[in-house]
């Protein structure tokens, strides 16, 4: 009776034991900390090029853009994050007032267009992504669809469109809209909205709601849609996506972030990894894989299967002038949020 | 055995050295009540930070952040929830454990194994597989559907247990005395389950208030939900920081709420000898129609799981078994199980000894904080952690210590409740014993002690392995940079929808969780007497 348990505990010592010396050889392992709020797949496929090319080890945190932000302004130098990548610009914004960021070298930069990186040279876009209406065809035909993201406010939209108004995705398209069109028509645009939509929790969601007849339409990024037809299609086999176009700030087209941290110990590395990511094997990543991201290097093609980023007419925002806290101001002021 | 004859060697160094083994004694017990009351002021973190935190935010930023129209709204929301969720349970729960413990339904003891076996299930799966399978479903009575569903096991455990160990005698004098067989239950039975009723639903009540994966899948918003929101958009904002002191004023309301409704009554039963079993009821023609009931139950709590992880499993083929990922988040889920039971199972030792050994009035308030923490819901403790850690201990920050800390938090009362019970069969003469041929006081309780209550230390390890496994918010908040669970992966994936390559993940947490869940059943029938 007695032997039983001990043995037990033995077994379990030694589970600890083997399971906690993989651990610490982990944690020895000299590489860099990444702080990702770009899809995990997407990310994690630039790490393992980037590592197995360079031998650097890429380890990687993940969580949302504004969560992720917020939480390298509270670590402040004592932050164990080396690079910081994000699905949208205002959250780069934020870190950047902080004062965190270093600034890139100018190899780095080079190899993005001007208009998808920052004045101050703190960062660059590594990715783009647009903004898409994404509707039922069994419910809504072509000439039913808005022309603007403005119309959406519509009463005749009233309880036909859907959103994710806590995602810092649609809040970066909110934005672009207060950039393009100033604080009193976003205000009363959101009202409408409030009024107007149904709120889910994640753009994917939105539209496997819209696939499943829950709702016409929603305002989501056009990569859902592509990403879900090269799986099992099973989350977006009803429905199509409208382009806004005419520099309408429902073109927006958003951009994603990689930037190295001031307190940064590995800064060789961290800088060698944004690099890569903005040079031609971390674009290629973009044109081969599963992303579905736009490529916006210099040069650089993204996937065939995507609307041409040329055709996409989209409005010209600065990404550096996204004001996240208006945005998260005016929202909660509209009930959003 | 050659223990027993060690006491009477024992007894005789005893007599001849009393006053040297008594102060030897004390020594042991003064210096575990200092280590449980360390435990227990560490239990207190938590309710410190909120207060602390509050205090700091001000009142009128506070005030502002906890008097508006989102706030009342989550709480009637999380209202709602509790109420509509409880009644269900709790008759639900009822009639399956009479079917299975009283009636001759037929395959009483098949049904008794499968109501319990949803435990196994975690609740963000079991709302993974509905979401799968009627991807409409949302809402609030989405919500207290899947939630009857997914944690119906933790009232019907007790109230199992408790009517299997019911003295049939009190039934057959009311009989005698003319009531009728419905009245005799209601009259009889049903008062005697009160204590099995009020902590299942006590259990059930804090599930609800503090799941987050189950109702952020289902598109139910509850406080849980919120906070999790309001960190993943702003960390540790006050925003957060302020619902989390709401969500624990509510925890503490349905702990206090629980012991006005438990009372204080008697039930234990007087008189010599030893209670016979009950016989079962037969049900006559209204068999076949009763084992509709667990029959529907299984199906839907069981049944449908089964069926949507394996579609997905087939839907996604040989390429969502990426072996390498899944035996990392398997290797690391383990290291954390295995972890997060020894913490919390040695966290628990001195108050478990004390509680059974030396109980007194300051002993009772230390046993409180124990318990009172594990009603906290795992976001609050983490939210606690994160902030304390990242502004006063930073070394701490981000490390495997803070994660089975928080782990030990959570689940100390379940640690507490199996150990306690183990020590108690444990006589005391052999420590003693032990003390006096010259064990030190301590060597004496973890060699002699300790491994006598071996079996229930298994046991109480067990259960909070199973928590650990299936663990989400604290884990996420706090875990070490790159760290992997199946738990966490298992999100990350269905938040893409990819809900094929979530279907492994799930799978391998369900495995853990089975054999864990079949040591609970059989243990809560060994206590019956079974």
């Amino acid at each position: 009776m007695t032997l039983m348990p001990s043995s037990l505990m033995r077994a379990a010592a030694l589970a600890l034991i083997l399971s906690g010396a993989s651990h610490a050889a982990r944690a020895a392992d000299e590489g860099i900390t990444v702080y990702n709020a770009q899809h995990e797949s997407l990310t994690k496929a630039w790490a393992d090029g980037f590592t197995k090319e360079t031998g650097i080890k890429v380890t990687i945190r993940k969580g949302g853009d504004t969560e992720l932000a917020n939480q390298i302004v509270q670590e402040g130098a004592a932050s164990p994050a080396d690079v910081f990548i994000t699905e949208n610009s205002p959250a780069m914004v934020l870190v950047e007032k902080a004062g965190l960021f270093e600034t890139l070298p100018k190899d780095v930069l080079a190899q993005v267009p001007a208009n998808f990186q920052p004045a101050s040279g703190r960062w660059v876009g590594v990715a783009a992504r647009s903004t898409v209406f994404v509707y039922d065809t069994r419910k809504l035909r072509e000439s039913d669809l808005p022309k603007s993201l403005l119309d959406l406010a519509d009463a005749k939209w009233k309880g036909h469109w859907a959103a994710s108004p806590s995602g810092a995705d649609f809040q970066a398209i909110v934005g672009a809209l207060l950039e393009l069109k100033g604080e009193k028509i976003t205000a009363e645009w959101l009202k409408a909205m409030k009024a107007n939509s149904t709120a889910y929790r994640g753009n994917s969601v939105a539209m496997k709601a819209v696939n499943a007849g829950e709702v016409d339409g929603a305002v989501i990024y056009h990569y859902y849609y592509f990403g879900d037809q090269a799986k099992t299609g099973e989350n977006s086999s009803n429905v199509a996506l409208h382009y806004f176009r005419n520099g309408d700030p429902g073109a927006f087209l958003s951009t994603s972030g990689a930037g190295v941290l001031a307190s940064s110990k590995h800064k060789e590395q961290a800088e060698a990894f944004v690099k890569w990511m903005a040079g031609k094997r971390g674009q290629a990543v973009l044109r081969d894989g599963d992303s579905f991201e736009y490529a916006i290097a210099t040069g650089a093609e993204s996937n065939p299967k995507l609307e041409p980023i040329a055709h996409l007419q989209a409005p010209k925002v600065e990404p550096s002038k996204l004001d996240s806290k208006k945005v998260s101001e005016l929202m909660t002021a509209a009930g959003l949020l | 055995m050659s223990v027993q004859a060690q006491p009477l060697r024992a007894y005789a160094v005893i007599a001849t050295q009393p006053l040297r083994l008594r102060r030897v004694r004390q020594l042991a017990a003064k210096s575990l009540f200092g280590l449980a009351a360390l435990v227990s002021l560490v239990t207190l973190l938590p309710l410190g930070f909120i207060l602390w935190i509050t205090l700091q935010t001000g009142w009128e930023t506070a005030s502002a952040l906890i008097f508006r129209p989102r706030v009342g709204e989550l709480l009637v929301n999380t209202a709602l929830l509790e109420v509509l969720t409880l009644p269900p349970c709790i008759v639900l729960a009822v009639a399956l454990a009479w079917l299975t413990e009283r009636s001759d339904v037929p395959g009483a003891r098949l049904w008794s194994w499968l109501a319990v076996a949803p435990l196994a299930i975690p609740a963000f799966v079991q709302s993974y597989a509905w979401v799968g399978v009627a991807p409409g479903m949302h809402g609030l009575f989405a919500a207290v559907f899947v939630s009857v569903l997914a944690y119906l096991p933790f009232l019907y455990l007790p109230v199992a247990a408790q009517l299997r160990h019911l003295d049939p005698a009190m039934e057959d004098a009311a009989a005698s005395l003319g009531l009728a067989p419905w009245r005799v239950f209601l009259r009889v039975v049903l008062p005697q389950l009160r204590i099995a009723l009020c902590g299942g639903s006590l259990l059930i009540g804090l599930h609800l208030l503090a799941e987050y994966g189950l109702y952020a899948m289902i598109r139910f918003d509850t406080f849980t939900t919120a906070i999790v929101d309001q960190f993943q958009s702003s960390y540790n904002g006050p925003a957060a920081n302020m619902l989390a002191g709401v969500l624990v004023l509510s925890c503490l309301g349905l702990l206090g709420l629980e012991l006005l409704i438990r009372g204080d009554a008697r039930y234990a039963r007087v008189g010599s000898g030893a209670p016979r079993p009950a016989s079962r009821r037969s049900l006559g023609r209204a068999r076949g129609i009763a084992v509709l009931l667990p029959l529907t139950l299984s199906g839907l709590a069981l049944g449908v799981p089964a069926y949507a992880l394996g579609r997905w499993l087939i839907a996604g083929g040989s390429e969502i078994w990426q072996a390498r990922e899944l035996a990392a988040a398997f290797g690391e889920t383990l290291f954390y199980a295995v972890g997060g039971a020894l913490a919390t199972t040695l966290a628990a030792i001195p108050m478990a000894w004390l509680s059974v050994r030396a109980p007194g009035r300051l002993q009772r308030v230390l046993e409180g904080c124990h318990y009172y923490v594990g009603a906290l819901p795992g976001v609050v403790v983490a939210l606690a952690l994160v902030t304390i850690t990242v502004r006063v201990a930073l070394p701490l920050y981000q490390t495997v210590a803070t994660v089975l800390l928080a782990y030990g938090l959570m689940f100390l009362p379940r640690a507490l409740v199996g150990l306690r019970a183990g020590i108690a069969q444990v006589p005391v003469e052999l420590e003693r014993a032990a003390i006096a041929l010259g064990r030190r006081p301590v060597g004496a309780i973890l060699s002699v002690t300790m491994r006598l209550a071996a079996p229930g230390v298994a046991a109480c390890m067990a259960l909070v392995a199973m928590g650990v496994t299936t663990e989400l918010t604290a884990t996420l908040m706090l875990a070490p940079n790159g760290t992997r669970t199946l738990a966490t992966e298992f999100w990350a994936l269905t938040n893409e929808l990819d809900y094929a390559a979530a279907a492994p993940y799930a799978a391998l947490m369900i495995a853990l969780s089975l054999p864990l869940t079949a040591l609970l059943h059989a243990q809560s029938r060994r206590v019956a007497g079974q």
